[in-house]
């Protein structure tokens, strides 16, 4: 089972509810804006703390709460993609996509997918030696997901990655998502509000309102 | 005689500077750990510490060199223990005027590295934790990089404010030639003394200078904190 959720946070008024079960390598979250989809992403990095619920993801129990098992973010080996890329701004694009390498192999990459196999794919080869504020959105974003991969995570987050790009980079990144699953089989969680994205992505649609 | 200093307005000078440099890098550890204390930290009574910190910004000068007095003084509590255990008097000692130009200080440094935590953005601390970072690495990887910027304005701004220190330093360590005459308090004494104008007027051109170049550096870096925290693709 890659996935197996169920998670409840209240947030004010609004109670933010999602359960899950899926064989599927992509979970695709659906819904509106304010349906609490980045908070569903926070609780399964370990960022926010449901309230009720357990959370496992490729057989590993992360959170639990009638056991009381409640995992750190360091140390559930997630690779969180957030809306807009985080880069940090004092290190150089190689330091950036370096941060999370102590907890991966220091030699290969994610996955079986070498470390340079991973940057000619994700197209950011040239940009090893930039500043993040001199990056496009199209190469922070890429940055960003090379960032997380390169840390070997577990299973990868990617809260609505291409919402900030042009139609043809948008293109580009889901082609490399799709291109990445297919090569690493890393369980995916997929945050979009837009139809078309999750047509072309496949996997499980889970619609939140 | 050299740029019409004489010998003993350089002494005066070299120990201004001494007494600003020991006082603001002793305070820059204590500074910057209750500038994260009262940037991050909740806990009960942290507006008094806020209010206790910023004390020395808004009492006479006076009434803290008479508190330094009551507190370091050879029957004091710390001093009479410095004396009797280390052998250490900062009663009449430069090393007394630098304390009492550090804890005139101490308000205004918080200030600025209070502000450059505030400033640094939490979601990439977050991220970095997602990244697998321990919270000791996250905070020598990313907090304190981006805070460096108000360390360094913090700096800036108590040496400056130690340099021009003059209430809390003459009540406290007395104005004593080439020991704890810093350059307000020699421009006060030539002020009292009848053919002192020269003497004032090169020494406060001076200070004006060094109180112009700190501050115009530590503006300087303030407004980097800024820069870097409307950083686009961050």
């Amino acid at each position: 089972m890659a996935f197996d959720v169920d998670v409840r946070l209240r947030r004010g008024e609004k109670v933010i509810a999602c359960a899950f079960r899926s064989d599927s390598g992509i979970v695709a979250l659906f819904g509106p804006s304010g349906a609490g989809k980045t908070s569903v992403l926070d609780m399964l990095a370990g960022l926010v703390r449901p309230e009720t619920g357990h959370v496992a993801i490729a057989g590993r129990t992360l959170f639990d709460a009638s056991v009381g098992i409640d995992l750190a973010p360091a140390v559930r080996h997630c690779g969180y993609v957030f809306q807009r890329p985080r880069l940090f701004p004092h290190m150089r694009v190689r330091a950036n996509l370096r941060y999370g390498r102590p907890r991966g192999d220091p030699e290969g990459g994610p996955h079986g997918l070498s470390q340079h196999a991973l940057i000619d794919l994700l197209g950011i080869g040239g940009l090893l030696d930039r500043w993040p504020w001199s990056l496009s959105g199209g190469e922070a974003q890429r940055v960003a997901i090379g960032r997380a991969l390169l840390s070997n995570p577990h299973y990868l987050l990617l809260d609505e990655p291409i919402s900030s790009l042009d139609h043809t980079r948008r293109q580009d990144i889901l082609d490399m998502i799709a291109r990445l699953h297919a090569f690493t089989a890393i369980p995916v969680v997929y945050v979009s509000h837009d139809q078309r994205e999750l047509d072309y992505l496949g996997g499980t649609v889970i619609t939140l309102s | 005689m050299t740029w019409g200093f004489s010998a003993d307005e350089w002494v005066i000078v070299g120990l201004s500077l001494k007494i600003g440099l020991v006082a603001m890098l002793a305070m820059l550890a204590p500074a910057f750990a209750l500038a994260w204390l009262l940037a991050r930290g909740r806990f009960p009574g942290k507006l008094l510490l806020d209010t206790l910190v910023h004390l020395p910004l808004v009492v006479p000068p006076v009434v803290t060199g008479w508190l330094l007095l009551l507190l370091f003084g050879t029957r004091g509590p710390i001093g009479g223990w410095l004396a009797n255990w280390f052998d250490i008097t900062l009663l009449f000692r430069w090393t007394g005027a630098a304390l009492a130009a550090a804890i005139m200080a101490l308000p205004l440094m918080v200030r600025a590295m209070r502000l450059s935590i505030t400033a640094i953005d939490r979601r990439l601390e977050q991220a970095a934790e997602t990244l697998g970072a321990s919270r000791l690495r996250i905070f020598y990887t990313i907090s304190l990089p981006l805070a460096l910027p108000g360390i360094f304005a913090g700096a800036m701004l108590g040496f400056a404010r130690s340099i021009g220190e003059f209430g809390a330093t003459i009540t406290f360590a007395s104005d004593i030639p080439g020991e704890t005459r810093t350059l307000p308090i020699a421009i006060y004494s030539a002020l009292n003394s009848a053919n002192g104008e020269a003497t004032v007027m090169r020494l406060a051109l001076l200070s004006i200078a060094l109180s112009f170049a700190a501050l115009i550096l530590s503006e300087y870096l303030a407004r980097r904190i800024l820069v870097s925290d409307h950083d686009h693709g961050v």
